[in-house]
Protein backbone atom coordinates (compact mmCIF):
# COMPACT_ATOMS: atom_id res chain seq x y z
CA UNK A 1 0.00 0.00 0.00
CA UNK A 2 2.59 2.31 0.81
CA UNK A 3 5.09 3.03 -1.99
CA UNK A 4 2.61 3.81 -4.65
CA UNK A 5 3.18 7.30 -6.96
CA UNK A 6 2.10 10.63 -5.57
CA UNK A 7 -0.87 11.93 -8.43
CA UNK A 8 -1.08 14.71 -6.92
CA UNK A 9 0.46 17.16 -4.20
CA UNK A 10 0.46 20.59 -1.88
CA UNK A 11 2.69 22.45 -0.55
CA UNK A 12 2.26 24.92 2.07
CA UNK A 13 -1.10 25.71 0.33
CA UNK A 14 -3.16 27.94 2.25
CA UNK A 15 -6.68 29.15 0.93
CA UNK A 16 -8.30 32.17 2.00
CA UNK A 17 -11.41 34.08 1.31
CA UNK A 18 -10.67 38.19 1.26
CA UNK A 19 -8.66 38.67 4.46
CA UNK A 20 -9.55 35.56 6.46
CA UNK A 21 -7.71 32.66 6.08
CA UNK A 22 -9.76 29.14 5.11
CA UNK A 23 -6.95 27.01 5.11
CA UNK A 24 -3.13 27.18 6.61
CA UNK A 25 -0.10 25.46 5.45
CA UNK A 26 -1.12 22.73 4.18
CA UNK A 27 1.52 19.85 3.12
CA UNK A 28 -0.16 16.53 2.09
CA UNK A 29 0.42 14.09 -0.96
CA UNK A 30 -2.11 12.15 -2.30
CA UNK A 31 -0.82 8.52 -3.77
CA UNK A 32 -2.76 7.65 -7.40
CA UNK A 33 -5.20 5.05 -7.00
CA UNK A 34 -6.12 5.39 -3.15
CA UNK A 35 -9.31 6.69 -1.49
CA UNK A 36 -8.42 9.40 0.54
CA UNK A 37 -10.76 10.99 3.09
CA UNK A 38 -10.58 14.38 4.50
CA UNK A 39 -12.32 14.38 7.70
CA UNK A 40 -13.05 17.44 10.79
CA UNK A 41 -15.73 19.53 12.06
CA UNK A 42 -17.80 21.94 10.16
CA UNK A 43 -15.77 24.94 8.80
CA UNK A 44 -12.34 22.85 9.40
CA UNK A 45 -11.39 24.55 5.68
CA UNK A 46 -11.36 20.51 4.15
CA UNK A 47 -14.18 21.68 1.33
CA UNK A 48 -11.64 24.91 0.57
CA UNK A 49 -8.48 22.87 0.88
CA UNK A 50 -10.40 20.74 -1.98
CA UNK A 51 -11.81 23.30 -4.52
CA UNK A 52 -8.31 24.98 -4.25
CA UNK A 53 -6.96 21.46 -5.72
CA UNK A 54 -8.87 21.97 -8.96
CA UNK A 55 -9.12 25.86 -8.77
CA UNK A 56 -12.48 26.14 -7.90
CA UNK A 57 -11.72 27.92 -4.90
CA UNK A 58 -10.32 30.77 -7.01
CA UNK A 59 -14.00 31.35 -8.83
CA UNK A 60 -15.57 32.52 -5.20
CA UNK A 61 -15.25 36.38 -4.80
CA UNK A 62 -12.60 37.10 -3.13
CA UNK A 63 -10.99 33.49 -3.24
CA UNK A 64 -7.09 33.39 -3.42
CA UNK A 65 -4.47 30.93 -2.23
CA UNK A 66 -0.52 30.78 -1.66
CA UNK A 67 1.58 27.78 -2.27
CA UNK A 68 1.35 25.22 -4.66
CA UNK A 69 -0.74 22.50 -5.83
CA UNK A 70 1.20 19.69 -7.67
CA UNK A 71 -0.55 17.78 -10.21
CA UNK A 72 1.91 14.82 -11.49
CA UNK A 73 4.65 17.07 -10.39
CA UNK A 74 3.42 20.31 -12.07
CA UNK A 75 2.18 23.50 -9.99
CA UNK A 76 -1.01 24.24 -11.21
CA UNK A 77 -0.68 27.55 -10.22
CA UNK A 78 1.84 28.37 -12.44
CA UNK A 79 1.51 31.00 -15.04
CA UNK A 80 0.56 29.83 -18.14
CA UNK A 81 -1.85 26.86 -16.85
CA UNK A 82 -5.49 26.99 -18.42
CA UNK A 83 -7.79 26.23 -15.33
CA UNK A 84 -10.33 24.78 -17.73
CA UNK A 85 -7.58 22.47 -18.55
CA UNK A 86 -7.08 21.23 -15.48
CA UNK A 87 -10.72 20.81 -14.29
CA UNK A 88 -11.03 18.49 -17.09
CA UNK A 89 -8.24 16.24 -15.33
CA UNK A 90 -9.43 16.43 -11.97
CA UNK A 91 -13.19 15.88 -11.56
CA UNK A 92 -15.48 17.44 -8.64
CA UNK A 93 -18.43 15.92 -7.29
CA UNK A 94 -20.24 17.89 -5.30
CA UNK A 95 -22.27 17.53 -2.36
CA UNK A 96 -26.14 17.90 -3.94
CA UNK A 97 -26.55 15.96 -6.97
CA UNK A 98 -26.25 18.99 -9.75
CA UNK A 99 -27.42 17.52 -13.23
CA UNK A 100 -28.66 19.68 -16.01
CA UNK A 101 -32.41 19.67 -15.61
CA UNK A 102 -32.63 20.76 -19.15
CA UNK A 103 -30.36 17.93 -20.62
CA UNK A 104 -31.13 14.52 -21.33
CA UNK A 105 -29.38 11.54 -19.17
CA UNK A 106 -27.32 11.21 -22.07
CA UNK A 107 -26.32 14.80 -22.74
CA UNK A 108 -25.53 15.12 -18.99
CA UNK A 109 -22.88 12.42 -19.20
CA UNK A 110 -21.37 13.79 -22.36
CA UNK A 111 -21.36 17.95 -20.96
CA UNK A 112 -17.96 17.23 -20.14
CA UNK A 113 -17.19 15.79 -23.25
CA UNK A 114 -18.31 18.22 -25.21
CA UNK A 115 -16.76 21.52 -23.60
CA UNK A 116 -13.15 22.10 -25.58
CA UNK A 117 -13.47 19.67 -28.26
CA UNK A 118 -15.70 18.07 -30.52
CA UNK A 119 -15.48 14.46 -30.68
CA UNK A 120 -17.21 12.31 -33.29
CA UNK A 121 -20.82 11.08 -32.37
CA UNK A 122 -20.39 6.97 -31.95
CA UNK A 123 -17.08 7.92 -29.76
CA UNK A 124 -19.33 9.85 -27.54
CA UNK A 125 -21.83 7.37 -27.55
CA UNK A 126 -19.13 4.67 -26.53
CA UNK A 127 -17.69 6.64 -23.66
CA UNK A 128 -21.23 7.59 -21.85
CA UNK A 129 -21.89 4.05 -21.51
CA UNK A 130 -18.47 3.60 -20.47
CA UNK A 131 -18.81 6.17 -17.64
CA UNK A 132 -22.31 5.23 -16.94
CA UNK A 133 -21.43 1.47 -16.76
CA UNK A 134 -18.10 3.51 -14.10
CA UNK A 135 -21.00 4.75 -12.34
CA UNK A 136 -22.83 1.49 -12.12
CA UNK A 137 -26.16 3.27 -13.22
CA UNK A 138 -25.86 1.78 -17.28
CA UNK A 139 -28.44 -0.61 -16.26
CA UNK A 140 -31.23 1.32 -14.40
CA UNK A 141 -30.79 4.01 -17.11
CA UNK A 142 -29.87 2.25 -20.45
CA UNK A 143 -33.41 2.04 -21.80
CA UNK A 144 -34.06 5.67 -21.02
CA UNK A 145 -30.96 7.80 -21.87
CA UNK A 146 -33.16 10.20 -24.14
CA UNK A 147 -35.10 11.58 -20.61
CA UNK A 148 -34.85 14.17 -18.46
CA UNK A 149 -32.02 13.70 -16.00
CA UNK A 150 -34.48 15.23 -13.18
CA UNK A 151 -36.54 11.96 -13.29
CA UNK A 152 -33.99 9.89 -11.84
CA UNK A 153 -34.14 9.56 -7.63
CA UNK A 154 -31.50 11.70 -5.37
CA UNK A 155 -29.04 8.58 -5.47
CA UNK A 156 -29.50 7.72 -9.11
CA UNK A 157 -28.86 11.75 -10.09
CA UNK A 158 -25.52 11.33 -7.93
CA UNK A 159 -24.65 8.64 -9.93
CA UNK A 160 -24.93 10.81 -12.58
CA UNK A 161 -22.92 13.68 -11.45
CA UNK A 162 -20.08 10.55 -10.85
CA UNK A 163 -20.51 9.18 -14.56
CA UNK A 164 -20.22 13.22 -15.51
CA UNK A 165 -17.23 13.43 -13.48
CA UNK A 166 -15.66 10.55 -15.21
CA UNK A 167 -16.45 10.40 -18.84
CA UNK A 168 -13.47 13.04 -19.73
CA UNK A 169 -11.34 10.66 -17.97
CA UNK A 170 -9.47 12.87 -15.21
CA UNK A 171 -6.81 12.02 -13.18
CA UNK A 172 -8.37 12.45 -10.04
CA UNK A 173 -11.59 12.74 -8.75
CA UNK A 174 -12.40 15.19 -5.72
CA UNK A 175 -15.49 14.18 -3.72
CA UNK A 176 -17.22 16.92 -1.56
CA UNK A 177 -19.60 15.27 0.75
CA UNK A 178 -21.59 13.45 -2.09
CA UNK A 179 -23.61 11.09 0.05
CA UNK A 180 -24.83 14.01 2.42
CA UNK A 181 -27.95 14.78 0.77
CA UNK A 182 -28.70 10.65 0.15
CA UNK A 183 -30.24 7.91 1.73
CA UNK A 184 -28.46 5.10 3.17
CA UNK A 185 -29.05 3.06 0.01
CA UNK A 186 -27.90 5.95 -2.34
CA UNK A 187 -25.08 6.30 0.13
CA UNK A 188 -24.07 3.06 0.03
CA UNK A 189 -24.27 2.57 -3.79
CA UNK A 190 -21.83 5.77 -4.22
CA UNK A 191 -19.22 4.11 -1.18
CA UNK A 192 -19.16 0.95 -2.72
CA UNK A 193 -18.74 2.55 -6.62
CA UNK A 194 -15.50 4.02 -5.00
CA UNK A 195 -13.90 0.62 -4.56
CA UNK A 196 -13.66 0.09 -8.66
CA UNK A 197 -13.02 3.53 -9.51
CA UNK A 198 -10.06 3.75 -7.68
CA UNK A 199 -8.69 1.06 -9.67
CA UNK A 200 -8.79 3.93 -12.55
CA UNK A 201 -8.46 7.47 -10.26
CA UNK A 202 -7.28 8.64 -7.70
CA UNK A 203 -10.05 10.27 -5.28
CA UNK A 204 -10.25 12.45 -2.61
CA UNK A 205 -13.32 12.68 -0.74
CA UNK A 206 -14.70 15.20 2.02
CA UNK A 207 -16.89 13.54 4.48
CA UNK A 208 -18.92 14.67 7.75
CA UNK A 209 -19.06 10.64 8.53
CA UNK A 210 -16.45 9.48 10.17
CA UNK A 211 -17.79 5.34 9.42
CA UNK A 212 -17.85 6.50 6.04
CA UNK A 213 -13.91 7.63 5.96
CA UNK A 214 -13.00 3.98 8.10
CA UNK A 215 -15.36 2.05 5.51
CA UNK A 216 -14.36 3.44 2.27
CA UNK A 217 -10.76 5.43 2.87
CA UNK A 218 -7.05 4.22 2.29
CA UNK A 219 -5.91 7.23 4.11
CA UNK A 220 -7.42 9.88 5.67
CA UNK A 221 -6.83 13.33 7.13
CA UNK A 222 -7.75 15.20 9.59
CA UNK A 223 -8.63 19.10 9.38
CA UNK A 224 -9.17 21.54 12.22
CA UNK A 225 -9.81 25.25 12.03
CA UNK A 226 -7.78 25.31 8.65
CA UNK A 227 -5.20 23.55 9.31
CA UNK A 228 -4.09 19.58 9.09
CA UNK A 229 -3.56 17.74 12.08
CA UNK A 230 -2.87 14.23 11.37
CA UNK A 231 -2.82 12.39 8.36
CA UNK A 232 -1.83 8.49 7.83
CA UNK A 233 -3.24 4.95 7.00
CA UNK A 234 -6.51 5.41 7.84
CA UNK A 235 -6.60 1.85 9.95
CA UNK A 236 -3.36 3.96 11.81
CA UNK A 237 -5.38 7.10 12.70
CA UNK A 238 -8.78 5.53 13.79
CA UNK A 239 -6.93 2.86 15.67
CA UNK A 240 -4.42 4.55 17.13
CA UNK A 241 -4.27 8.63 16.48
CA UNK A 242 -1.66 10.31 17.29
CA UNK A 243 -2.74 13.60 18.34
CA UNK A 244 -4.74 14.19 21.18
CA UNK A 245 -7.02 16.41 18.87
CA UNK A 246 -7.85 13.69 16.28
CA UNK A 247 -8.77 11.27 19.15
CA UNK A 248 -11.33 13.76 20.82
CA UNK A 249 -12.41 14.04 17.38
CA UNK A 250 -13.36 10.67 16.01
CA UNK A 251 -14.39 9.31 19.49
CA UNK A 252 -16.78 11.90 19.33
CA UNK A 253 -15.88 14.58 21.94
CA UNK A 254 -16.58 16.94 19.54
CA UNK A 255 -17.03 18.23 15.75
CA UNK B 1 -47.75 27.26 24.82
CA UNK B 2 -49.71 27.91 28.05
CA UNK B 3 -53.56 28.97 27.96
CA UNK B 4 -55.73 27.36 29.75
CA UNK B 5 -58.37 24.40 27.70
CA UNK B 6 -61.29 27.15 27.60
CA UNK B 7 -59.23 29.80 26.71
CA UNK B 8 -57.35 28.33 24.04
CA UNK B 9 -61.15 26.81 22.83
CA UNK B 10 -62.57 29.92 22.62
CA UNK B 11 -59.73 31.15 20.65
CA UNK B 12 -60.14 28.22 18.45
CA UNK B 13 -63.71 29.19 17.94
CA UNK B 14 -62.91 32.93 17.36
CA UNK B 15 -60.69 31.97 14.62
CA UNK B 16 -62.90 29.50 13.10
CA UNK B 17 -65.25 32.57 12.48
CA UNK B 18 -62.57 34.81 11.66
CA UNK B 19 -61.08 32.27 8.92
CA UNK B 20 -64.45 31.84 7.22
CA UNK B 21 -64.62 35.23 7.21
CA UNK B 22 -61.11 36.00 5.83
CA UNK B 23 -61.77 33.12 3.25
CA UNK B 24 -65.34 34.74 1.62
CA UNK B 25 -63.56 38.09 1.62
CA UNK B 26 -60.47 36.52 -0.27
CA UNK B 27 -63.07 34.94 -2.65
CA UNK B 28 -64.76 38.22 -3.15
CA UNK B 29 -61.88 39.75 -4.65
CA UNK B 30 -61.12 36.68 -6.79
CA UNK B 31 -64.07 36.66 -8.14
CA UNK B 32 -63.64 40.64 -8.64
CA UNK B 33 -61.21 39.71 -11.27
CA UNK B 34 -63.12 37.49 -14.07
CA UNK B 35 -66.13 39.61 -13.14
CA UNK B 36 -64.50 43.11 -14.29
CA UNK B 37 -62.94 41.09 -17.24
CA UNK B 38 -66.19 39.94 -18.30
CA UNK B 39 -68.50 43.23 -17.86
CA UNK B 40 -65.08 44.74 -19.83
CA UNK B 41 -65.20 42.08 -22.93
CA UNK B 42 -69.30 43.19 -22.55
CA UNK B 43 -69.13 46.79 -23.16
CA UNK B 44 -66.68 46.62 -25.99
CA UNK B 45 -69.05 43.90 -27.56
CA UNK B 46 -71.95 46.04 -26.81
CA UNK B 47 -70.11 50.01 -28.24
CA UNK B 48 -69.11 47.77 -31.08
CA UNK B 49 -72.43 45.70 -31.89
CA UNK B 50 -73.54 49.06 -35.05
CA UNK B 51 -69.69 48.43 -36.32
CA UNK B 52 -70.04 44.52 -35.92
CA UNK B 53 -73.24 44.39 -37.84
CA UNK B 54 -72.27 47.14 -40.40
CA UNK B 55 -68.70 45.41 -41.37
CA UNK B 56 -68.83 42.22 -40.00
CA UNK B 57 -65.24 40.50 -39.74
CA UNK B 58 -64.15 42.12 -43.23
CA UNK B 59 -63.06 45.20 -40.76
CA UNK B 60 -60.30 43.28 -40.17
CA UNK B 61 -58.93 42.60 -43.43
CA UNK B 62 -60.14 46.20 -45.06
CA UNK B 63 -57.50 48.57 -45.10
CA UNK B 64 -60.65 51.62 -46.00
CA UNK B 65 -60.51 54.22 -42.67
CA UNK B 66 -63.31 57.19 -44.03
CA UNK B 67 -64.84 58.53 -41.69
CA UNK B 68 -66.63 60.93 -43.65
CA UNK B 69 -67.89 58.57 -45.50
CA UNK B 70 -68.13 56.20 -42.75
CA UNK B 71 -66.22 53.45 -43.88
CA UNK B 72 -63.73 51.56 -41.37
CA UNK B 73 -61.38 48.71 -41.99
CA UNK B 74 -58.42 47.92 -38.82
CA UNK B 75 -56.11 45.88 -41.00
CA UNK B 76 -53.30 48.80 -41.04
CA UNK B 77 -54.05 48.94 -37.38
CA UNK B 78 -53.47 45.35 -36.97
CA UNK B 79 -50.50 45.50 -38.84
CA UNK B 80 -48.95 48.42 -36.95
CA UNK B 81 -49.06 47.26 -33.42
CA UNK B 82 -48.25 43.39 -34.38
CA UNK B 83 -45.07 44.63 -36.32
CA UNK B 84 -44.08 47.51 -34.12
CA UNK B 85 -44.21 45.47 -30.99
CA UNK B 86 -42.16 42.69 -33.13
CA UNK B 87 -39.68 44.74 -33.99
CA UNK B 88 -39.63 46.27 -30.71
CA UNK B 89 -38.58 42.48 -28.95
CA UNK B 90 -36.36 42.31 -31.88
CA UNK B 91 -34.57 45.32 -30.70
CA UNK B 92 -35.06 45.07 -27.14
CA UNK B 93 -34.74 41.17 -26.15
CA UNK B 94 -31.00 41.02 -27.38
CA UNK B 95 -30.27 44.48 -25.54
CA UNK B 96 -31.56 43.52 -22.31
CA UNK B 97 -30.31 40.03 -22.05
CA UNK B 98 -27.17 41.25 -22.45
CA UNK B 99 -27.38 43.64 -20.13
CA UNK B 100 -29.14 41.32 -17.41
CA UNK B 101 -26.01 38.68 -18.29
CA UNK B 102 -23.77 40.85 -18.24
CA UNK B 103 -25.05 42.36 -14.58
CA UNK B 104 -25.40 38.60 -12.88
CA UNK B 105 -22.27 36.97 -14.46
CA UNK B 106 -19.68 39.34 -15.15
CA UNK B 107 -20.01 42.58 -14.04
CA UNK B 108 -17.60 43.96 -11.17
CA UNK B 109 -20.15 43.55 -7.45
CA UNK B 110 -20.04 47.16 -6.63
CA UNK B 111 -21.23 48.43 -10.34
CA UNK B 112 -23.74 45.42 -10.19
CA UNK B 113 -26.90 47.55 -7.64
CA UNK B 114 -26.14 51.10 -9.21
CA UNK B 115 -26.64 49.84 -12.52
CA UNK B 116 -29.68 48.03 -12.50
CA UNK B 117 -31.06 50.69 -9.97
CA UNK B 118 -31.01 53.19 -13.02
CA UNK B 119 -32.06 50.65 -15.88
CA UNK B 120 -35.39 49.93 -13.63
CA UNK B 121 -35.72 53.62 -12.71
CA UNK B 122 -36.19 53.88 -16.82
CA UNK B 123 -39.76 51.90 -15.94
CA UNK B 124 -40.82 54.61 -14.22
CA UNK B 125 -40.86 57.31 -16.51
CA UNK B 126 -43.99 58.39 -17.65
CA UNK B 127 -44.82 57.50 -21.61
CA UNK B 128 -45.70 61.04 -22.48
CA UNK B 129 -41.93 62.00 -21.19
CA UNK B 130 -40.79 58.80 -23.57
CA UNK B 131 -42.96 60.38 -26.61
CA UNK B 132 -41.71 63.87 -25.87
CA UNK B 133 -38.09 63.06 -25.77
CA UNK B 134 -38.86 60.85 -29.33
CA UNK B 135 -39.94 63.96 -30.99
CA UNK B 136 -37.15 66.24 -30.06
CA UNK B 137 -34.48 63.99 -29.56
CA UNK B 138 -35.09 60.67 -30.82
CA UNK B 139 -36.29 61.46 -34.22
CA UNK B 140 -34.17 63.89 -35.17
CA UNK B 141 -31.09 62.36 -34.13
CA UNK B 142 -32.50 58.94 -36.28
CA UNK B 143 -32.90 60.93 -39.30
CA UNK B 144 -30.49 63.14 -39.33
CA UNK B 145 -27.71 60.00 -39.32
CA UNK B 146 -29.38 55.92 -38.70
CA UNK B 147 -31.91 56.49 -41.30
CA UNK B 148 -29.84 57.69 -43.90
CA UNK B 149 -27.19 55.26 -43.15
CA UNK B 150 -29.79 52.27 -43.49
CA UNK B 151 -31.06 53.39 -46.55
CA UNK B 152 -27.09 53.32 -47.95
CA UNK B 153 -26.36 50.13 -46.53
CA UNK B 154 -29.45 48.15 -46.52
CA UNK B 155 -31.25 50.27 -49.09
CA UNK B 156 -32.10 46.85 -51.38
CA UNK B 157 -34.27 45.89 -49.03
CA UNK B 158 -37.93 47.07 -49.35
CA UNK B 159 -38.30 47.91 -45.62
CA UNK B 160 -35.63 50.33 -45.64
CA UNK B 161 -36.65 52.46 -49.30
CA UNK B 162 -38.88 55.33 -49.76
CA UNK B 163 -38.67 59.05 -48.33
CA UNK B 164 -37.69 59.35 -44.63
CA UNK B 165 -39.70 61.26 -42.74
CA UNK B 166 -38.39 60.98 -39.15
CA UNK B 167 -42.07 59.60 -37.29
CA UNK B 168 -42.71 56.52 -39.03
CA UNK B 169 -42.69 52.60 -37.87
CA UNK B 170 -39.41 52.36 -37.12
CA UNK B 171 -39.03 55.30 -35.06
CA UNK B 172 -42.17 53.85 -33.08
CA UNK B 173 -40.00 50.61 -33.19
CA UNK B 174 -37.10 51.94 -31.40
CA UNK B 175 -39.16 53.80 -29.13
CA UNK B 176 -40.86 51.06 -27.89
CA UNK B 177 -37.77 49.27 -27.40
CA UNK B 178 -36.25 50.94 -25.01
CA UNK B 179 -39.43 51.49 -23.03
CA UNK B 180 -39.83 47.54 -22.85
CA UNK B 181 -36.35 47.12 -21.98
CA UNK B 182 -36.51 47.93 -18.46
CA UNK B 183 -39.34 45.26 -17.86
CA UNK B 184 -37.42 42.35 -20.16
CA UNK B 185 -33.55 43.32 -18.25
CA UNK B 186 -34.89 43.12 -14.49
CA UNK B 187 -37.25 40.15 -14.85
CA UNK B 188 -34.43 38.22 -16.61
CA UNK B 189 -32.10 39.55 -14.15
CA UNK B 190 -34.24 37.87 -11.20
CA UNK B 191 -34.43 34.97 -13.21
CA UNK B 192 -30.59 34.65 -13.56
CA UNK B 193 -29.83 35.27 -10.10
CA UNK B 194 -32.02 32.39 -9.24
CA UNK B 195 -30.41 29.67 -11.06
CA UNK B 196 -28.46 27.72 -8.74
CA UNK B 197 -24.61 28.18 -8.32
CA UNK B 198 -24.30 24.76 -8.12
CA UNK B 199 -25.18 24.76 -11.42
CA UNK B 200 -22.90 26.73 -12.69
CA UNK B 201 -20.21 25.44 -10.32
CA UNK B 202 -21.12 22.17 -12.21
CA UNK B 203 -20.61 23.28 -15.38
CA UNK B 204 -17.27 24.96 -14.59
CA UNK B 205 -15.69 21.46 -12.58
CA UNK B 206 -16.15 20.07 -15.84
CA UNK B 207 -13.88 22.43 -17.15
CA UNK B 208 -15.97 24.23 -19.18
CA UNK B 209 -15.06 28.25 -19.96
CA UNK B 210 -17.71 30.70 -18.33
CA UNK B 211 -19.72 31.18 -21.86
CA UNK B 212 -19.97 27.49 -21.78
CA UNK B 213 -21.02 27.69 -18.47
CA UNK B 214 -23.50 30.37 -19.38
CA UNK B 215 -24.69 28.73 -22.85
CA UNK B 216 -24.72 25.21 -21.47
CA UNK B 217 -25.90 25.30 -17.71
CA UNK B 218 -27.31 28.92 -17.00
CA UNK B 219 -29.25 30.12 -20.01
CA UNK B 220 -31.00 27.05 -20.55
CA UNK B 221 -31.97 26.62 -16.63
CA UNK B 222 -33.57 30.01 -16.76
CA UNK B 223 -34.77 29.95 -19.89
CA UNK B 224 -38.56 29.67 -19.18
CA UNK B 225 -38.22 32.56 -16.77
CA UNK B 226 -36.61 34.56 -19.40
CA UNK B 227 -39.77 33.93 -21.99
CA UNK B 228 -41.89 34.88 -19.48
CA UNK B 229 -39.73 38.31 -19.12
CA UNK B 230 -40.03 39.05 -23.11
CA UNK B 231 -43.84 38.33 -22.56
CA UNK B 232 -44.01 40.73 -19.93
CA UNK B 233 -42.16 43.22 -22.46
CA UNK B 234 -44.82 41.84 -25.15
CA UNK B 235 -47.43 42.54 -23.33
CA UNK B 236 -46.18 46.50 -22.76
CA UNK B 237 -45.11 46.55 -26.34
CA UNK B 238 -48.66 45.79 -27.84
CA UNK B 239 -50.81 48.28 -25.44
CA UNK B 240 -48.07 51.21 -25.19
CA UNK B 241 -50.04 54.34 -26.50
CA UNK B 242 -48.71 57.89 -25.95
CA UNK B 243 -45.45 57.95 -26.73
CA UNK B 244 -46.53 55.35 -30.05
CA UNK B 245 -48.59 58.20 -31.16
CA UNK B 246 -46.52 60.51 -30.40
CA UNK B 247 -43.52 58.87 -32.99
CA UNK B 248 -45.37 56.46 -35.56
CA UNK B 249 -46.94 59.31 -38.06
CA UNK B 250 -50.65 58.07 -37.30
CA UNK B 251 -51.40 57.29 -40.57
CA UNK B 252 -53.80 54.48 -41.89
CA UNK B 253 -51.52 52.61 -44.39
CA UNK B 254 -49.73 49.58 -44.87
CA UNK B 255 -46.30 50.45 -46.21
CA UNK B 256 -43.33 48.17 -46.58
CA UNK B 257 -40.75 50.96 -45.60
CA UNK B 258 -39.88 50.97 -41.87
CA UNK B 259 -39.60 55.00 -42.58
CA UNK B 260 -43.04 55.08 -43.44
CA UNK B 261 -45.70 56.24 -41.54
CA UNK B 262 -48.03 53.75 -39.50
CA UNK B 263 -50.54 53.41 -37.27
CA UNK B 264 -51.70 51.06 -33.76
CA UNK B 265 -55.04 49.72 -32.36
CA UNK B 266 -54.39 51.68 -29.67
CA UNK B 267 -52.79 55.06 -30.84
CA UNK B 268 -56.13 55.21 -33.10
CA UNK B 269 -58.41 54.74 -30.08
CA UNK B 270 -56.61 57.32 -28.24
CA UNK B 271 -56.40 59.74 -31.07
CA UNK B 272 -59.69 59.64 -32.67
CA UNK B 273 -61.85 58.65 -29.69
CA UNK B 274 -61.96 62.29 -28.93
CA UNK B 275 -62.84 63.44 -32.34
CA UNK B 276 -64.89 61.54 -33.30
CA UNK B 277 -68.90 62.16 -33.77
CA UNK B 278 -70.50 59.43 -35.74
CA UNK B 279 -71.99 56.56 -34.38
CA UNK B 280 -70.72 54.50 -36.77
CA UNK B 281 -67.12 55.78 -36.29
CA UNK B 282 -66.92 55.79 -32.28
CA UNK B 283 -68.49 52.06 -32.24
CA UNK B 284 -65.73 51.18 -34.88
CA UNK B 285 -63.37 53.06 -32.50
CA UNK B 286 -64.78 50.08 -29.96
CA UNK B 287 -64.40 47.59 -32.45
CA UNK B 288 -60.88 48.15 -32.77
CA UNK B 289 -60.47 48.35 -28.82
CA UNK B 290 -62.01 44.59 -28.86
CA UNK B 291 -59.82 43.35 -31.61
CA UNK B 292 -56.87 44.93 -29.78
CA UNK B 293 -58.65 43.13 -26.42
CA UNK B 294 -58.61 39.98 -28.84
CA UNK B 295 -54.96 40.08 -30.67
CA UNK B 296 -53.36 40.76 -26.72
CA UNK B 297 -55.44 37.68 -25.32
CA UNK B 298 -54.27 35.50 -28.40
CA UNK B 299 -50.96 36.37 -28.09
CA UNK B 300 -50.51 35.99 -24.31
CA UNK B 301 -52.11 32.85 -24.68
CA UNK B 302 -49.40 31.26 -27.48
CA UNK B 303 -47.12 32.77 -25.16
CA UNK B 304 -47.64 30.80 -22.06
CA UNK B 305 -48.72 27.66 -24.00
CA UNK B 306 -44.75 28.45 -24.83
CA UNK B 307 -43.91 28.56 -21.44
CA UNK B 308 -45.31 25.75 -20.54
CA UNK B 309 -43.74 23.26 -23.22
CA UNK B 310 -40.36 25.01 -22.36
CA UNK B 311 -41.04 23.71 -18.78
CA UNK B 312 -42.56 20.56 -19.88
CA UNK B 313 -39.32 19.85 -21.58
CA UNK B 314 -37.56 20.12 -17.90
CA UNK B 315 -35.46 23.17 -16.65
CA UNK B 316 -35.95 25.25 -13.95
CA UNK B 317 -38.79 26.75 -12.51
CA UNK B 318 -39.75 30.14 -13.86
CA UNK B 319 -38.94 32.80 -11.50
Amino acid sequence: MADAAVRIATERLSAMYGKSTAVKDVTLSFAANRVHALIGPSGCGKSTFLRAMNRMHELTPGGWITGRVLLDGQDVYAPGVNPMQLRRRVGMVFQKPTPFPTMSIFDNVAAGLRVGQRRPKAELAETVEQALRGAALWDEVKDRLATSAVALSGGQQQRLCVARTIAPQPEVILLDEPTASLDPQGTQRIEELLFTLKQTFTIIIVTHNMQQAARVSDTTTFFYLGGMVETGATRQLFTSPAREETEAYITGRFG
Amino acid sequence: MSPSATGSDATLGGARFGDRLFKAALTLTALAVPVLLGFLVFELWAGSREAIGEFGLGFLTSSEWDPVEGRFGALPLIFGTVVSSALALLIAVPLSLGVAIFLTEFAPMRIRGPVSFLIELLAAIPSVVYGLWGIFVMIPFLRATVFPFLKDTLGFLPFFQGPIYGPGMLSAAIILAIMVMPYIMSVSREVLLAVPNTQREAALALGATRWEALTGAVLPYARSGIIGAVILGLGRALGETMAVTMVIGNRHEIAASLFAPGYTMAAAIANEFAEAVENIHLSALSYVALTLFVVTVLINAAARLLIWRVAQGGGGKSA
